[in-house]
């Protein structure tokens, strides 16, 4: 059976009645559907453009708006980066090894996924914070962790670090195992394998944990604007940019932003849906 | 209480396919109707049309009296048995067959009873508590039989039912089918691309061949009466030779069969001689021919017989009357009950193999073996 | 290996040649790397946390109930995701079942707007919900005519909670639909079973554990979603503020101590519930 289409068994639905029950199965799944997410996402559209087209404009040239999507763009990339590269190892380390604690590990990578990302925020501060574990450790350094770039990394990375590894870890079970043995018996070395081989096996799934994460980094703002002191034009994200706007009665700014990264997300989750499917093709196909 | 089943001009198009063209037969009350035919035929698909699983283009149903044609798959009450056995995988053997009952609202008493009684028959009642998982495909087969006996169906229908088992299982299965047939007297249909099987467990044989039935009959007149090329080379094993009509003879170059009156003069042809039908022997009549390759099929020998015109005949011989005849010998061949159909000049006569070259006026080739018998539906 | 297979092999196999080394330090520094990555990025913030509110051991719970408006958050917080976790494993299995099982001119779109939870940033979920739902908004203004209010009040949260977790049960039910065989609901629709009757008895059973596990990540997540709720909710102490926000209040305070035990609570809360729930699915997919 496709990954992507079923075979829809027969029970002899040609009748009027259960034709009438299928309709308004499907009415009351699309209504639903509708008021959750469609109402409001037009609604936010409209907002946004009610001062004015022109609104849209003076909100993106502001000094402070610009940084807190460079920051957002920032933060962004780095965890993508951080928690890709070392996704794939440790997707690598749980299919491909034995040993002692392999299940601990697993279990350890879907704790992000447990926690509200507030308390993520509170770890670091009970961490950096005034008395924390390796406050002594940095300050000694000279290091800012805290209302600073790094914790608002630490965070975002913390709580995007099951995503890779969560799409990746299937598609290595599933295969390559053979195709790599073959290659090495080939001679290729455990690098070439690994570029020639097992990357290309789960490009899709590794793309879609990129899309994935990115979203999320994006929208992220418990943990960040815990760790963030919000101050304006250096630790403001994005999304913390709306948080703050909203408060200090800067509305039609922060519809805008707001705007600007639902925009973003729409992008973005065309890339993930289509990505999903290659990946479920893939898988598939083989 | 069985009744017997009729269908009239069934059609199903699926987009711009045709995969049932106006088919229509009638089985008995009581019987086994076989419907054979090779993959893609369409037999499946009026199977299912007449369970109601699909709705036909065109075409009306009935079951005794009663035309189900607008009936939805719930009110039809027959019994259908899968290829792939279809069992809940969630229940017991036991709530699977009693699930019929449940659904009928029958009383726990009698459902119980009803239940038992079925696993009895099919020798699976120690299976009660187990799960299909844990059976094996010939067990499952049988829990998925007893599941649709168990509402007494007026009629079963099995749709390939050992199509997906181990030959060994498939024949023991057979044999069993053909003693709860004697037994329970249910109209039975079967779809089947598994000609043994339909010739010996039918009463009636529809053969079916790209959507459109091409012969009904018992068994006996489809394999001894084909009246179609296609019904002579898919049911039992043939020797095709392909030729064009001279004064009521299949003429093959080098010699001619007779048996084409029938046809048109000069009209391309091909004659169907079943192995068992070329006699061989050391006496002056018919063709002479040169003993390629000898095989021994347990109590037959399986001759290949070249014709000096080239081409191949096999011949089905009784070790006892074969003699002391080897490889390399001289025989004399007799072709008999030779059946000639008309056929497309320039193509291939069905049942032929497939490097067969087509007919016309003055090559001779001619097919080696009878017909491969196609896997899957 | 024996002296003449290593002769024969023309190699080496002795336990310290160099590529063989190579070979085990590579698997270790694969496993190290990945150990120091998943030990340092989440075991160590995860073990603050809990080392911090199980300071007094059990007691702390008890300070932490003790706070005043404690106990109201978290309740309220537990029974409006509970109440979204119910709604949404109906709807995201009735979602799916439509998905799978209906062909119409959209789905394909229905589909993708389901997933735009996945994509959107929490907060912009948040604010769209506010510019329809708000006070001075059209669907806000409709329903106060019926004394529905809908933001600042626990109706806005529960719908915030639905809208962010819809696609959660959506996505595990549909590959177990998109795997079932079609053949078992026709074999029920043989012996007589109409379309209920077959949804109960046949495909029921084998989505059941997908529903559960669904059921539980949208739980998990409902708990500690700040994003949507921290602007739907107004945050009024004792009616609708929830946990999450409460803890954040309480950083923001630098009452860390205060906010490690109750983000503890319901960390320990969504544990709990995780190994529950294991044992639970593993008795149904018998």
């Amino acid at each position: 059976m496709s990954a992507t289409e079923a075979v829809t068994p027969s029970t002899g639905a040609a009748g009027g009645r259960s034709r009438l029950a299928r309709g308004a199965l499907a009415a009351a799944a699309i209504f639903y559907v509708a008021l959750l997410l469609l109402l409001p996402l037009i609604g936010i559209v409209t907002k946004a453009f009610q001062p004015g087209v022109s609104i849209i404009g003076d909100t993106l040239s502001r000094p402070d708006v610009q940084h807190a999507f460079l920051l957002t763009g920032i933060i962004t990339v780095i965890t993508v980066v951080v928690t890709t590269f070392f996704g794939l190892v440790v997707a690598w380390v749980l299919v491909r090894q034995r040993f002692f604690g392999r299940s601990l590990m697993n279990a350890v990578v879907d704790l992000p996924f447990a926690l509200s990302p507030v308390t993520v925020g509170l770890a670091a501060i009970l961490l950096f914070g005034t008395g924390g574990w390796f406050t002594d450790f940095v300050t000694a350094r000279g290091i800012q962790v805290l209302f600073a770039l790094p914790s608002m990394v630490l965070v975002t990375i913390f709580i995007c670090i099951p995503f890779t590894i969560r799409e990746v870890v299937p598609v290595l079970e599933e295969f390559g195992l053979d195709e790599e043995d073959a290659s090495r018996t080939l001679g290729a070395s455990i690098w070439q394998t690994f570029r020639r081989v097992t990357l290309p096996n789960i490009r899709w799934a590794l793309l879609y944990g990129v899309a994935l994460s990115t979203a999320r980094s994006i929208g992220e703002i418990g943990a960040v604007l815990i760790v963030s002191g919000t101050i304006s034009g250096k630790t403001e994200t994005a999304t913390i940019y709306i948080f703050s706007g909203l408060e200090e009665r800067l509305e039609a700014q922060a519809h805008v932003v707001a705007l600007v990264l639902a925009t973003v997300s729409i992008v973005l989750l065309i890339g993930i849906e289509w990505l999903h499917r290659r990946n479920e093709l893939a898988r598939s196909n083989t | 209480m069985s009744v017997s089943i009729k269908v009239e001009g069934l059609t199903k198009r699926f987009g711009s396919f045709e995969a049932v063209r106006d088919v229509g037969f009638t089985a008995a009350a009581g019987s086994i109707t076989a419907l054979l035919g090779p993959s893609g035929s369409g037999k499946s698909t009026v199977l299912r049309m007449i369970a109601g699983l699909e709705p036909p283009t065109a075409g009306r149903i009935w079951l005794g009296d009663i035309e189900l044609t607008a009936k939805s798959v719930q009110e039809r009450a027959v019994g259908f048995v899968f290829q792939h056995y279809a069992l809940f995988r969630h229940m017991t053997v036991f709530e699977n067959v009693e699930f019929g009952l449940k659904v009928r609202k029958e009383a726990k008493e009698s459902r119980e009873a009803r239940v038992k009684e079925l696993l009895e028959l099919v020798q699976m009642s120690n299976f009660a508590e187990r799960y299909p998982d844990q059976l094996s495909g010939g067990q499952r087969q049988r829990v998925a039989l007893s599941r649709a006996l168990a509402p007494r169906p007026q009629v079963l229908l099995l749709d390939e039912p050992f199509g997906a088992l181990d030959a060994k299982v498939r024949q023991d299965l057979r044999r069993w089918l053909d003693e709860l047939h004697r037994e329970l007297g249910v109209t039975s249909l079967l779809v089947t691309h598994d000609q043994e099987e339909a010739l010996e467990l039918a009463n009636q044989v529809v053969v079916m061949h790209e959507g459109r039935v091409e012969q009904a009959g018992s068994p006996a007149d489809v394999y001894n009466d084909p009246a179609t090329a296609f019904v002579a080379g898919f049911v039992g094993a043939a020797n095709v030779l392909h030729g064009h009509v001279v004064d009521g003879h299949v003429h093959l170059g080098t010699f001619q069969v007779p048996g084409a009156g029938h046809l048109e003069e000069g009209a391309a042809a091909a004659a169907y001689v079943r192995p068992h039908d070329v006699r061989v022997s050391n006496e002056d009549t018919g063709v002479r021919g040169t003993i390629e390759r000898k095989a021994t099929l347990g109590w037959l020998a399986r001759l290949s017989i070249r014709l000096p015109g080239g081409e191949t005949l096999v011949a089905h011989v009784p070790h006892d009357e074969l003699g002391d005849a080897k490889e390399g010998d001289e025989v004399w061949v007799d072709l008999r009950s030779p059946k000639a159909f008309g056929i497309e000049p320039g193509t291939t006569a069905p049942g032929a193999p497939a490097d067969t070259k087509p007919a016309n006026g003055n090559t001779m080739p001619v097919s080696d073996e009878g017909p491969v018998v196609r896997s899957g539906s | 290996m024996s002296d003449a297979a290593q002769t024969l092999s023309g190699r080496s196999t002795a336990r310290w040649a160099p590529h063989r080394t190579a070979a085990v330090l590579r698997h270790l520094g694969l496993r190290g790397a990945a150990i120091v990555y998943l030990g340092a990025m989440v075991a160590v913030p995860v073990a603050a946390i809990v080392t911090n509110g199980f300071g007094d051991g059990l007691t702390s719970f008890r300070t932490a109930l003790a706070i005043p408006y404690a106990w109201t958050a978290i309740r309220l917080t537990l029974i409006t995701s509970a109440a979204a976790t119910v709604i949404n494993a109906v709807m995201g299995t009735l979602i799916a079942w439509i998905l799978v099982r209906y062909r119409f001119p959209g789905r394909r779109v229905l589909s993708s707007v389901v997933d735009l939870p996945m994509a959107i940033p929490t907060l912009v979920t948040g604010l769209m919900i506010l510019t329809l739902y708000g006070p001075n908004a059209p669907i806000g203004k409709f329903l106060d005519r019926f004394g529905i209010q809908v933001a600042f009040t626990w109706v806005g949260i529960l719908l915030a909670l639905c809208v962010v977790t819809l696609p959660l049960v959506v996505r595990q039910v549909q590959p177990v639909l998109l795997e079932l065989d079609p053949a078992e609901e026709e074999a029920a629709a043989t012996l007589g079973a109409g379309a209920w009757l077959s949804f109960r008895k046949v495909v029921l059973p084998a989505v059941r554990p997908a529903i559960v596990g669904g059921a539980l990540l949208t739980f998990a997540r409902c708990i500690g979603e700040f994003g949507s709720v921290v602007l739907v909710s107004g945050n009024i102490a004792g009616k609708t503020l929830t946990a999450p926000v409460f803890i954040y209040q309480l950083a923001n305070q630098f009452r860390s101590a205060e906010a490690a035990a109750i983000a503890t609570l319901m960390f320990t809360i969504s544990f709990v519930l995780v190994l529950v729930t294991a044992r639970v699915t593993r008795r149904v997919e018998v």
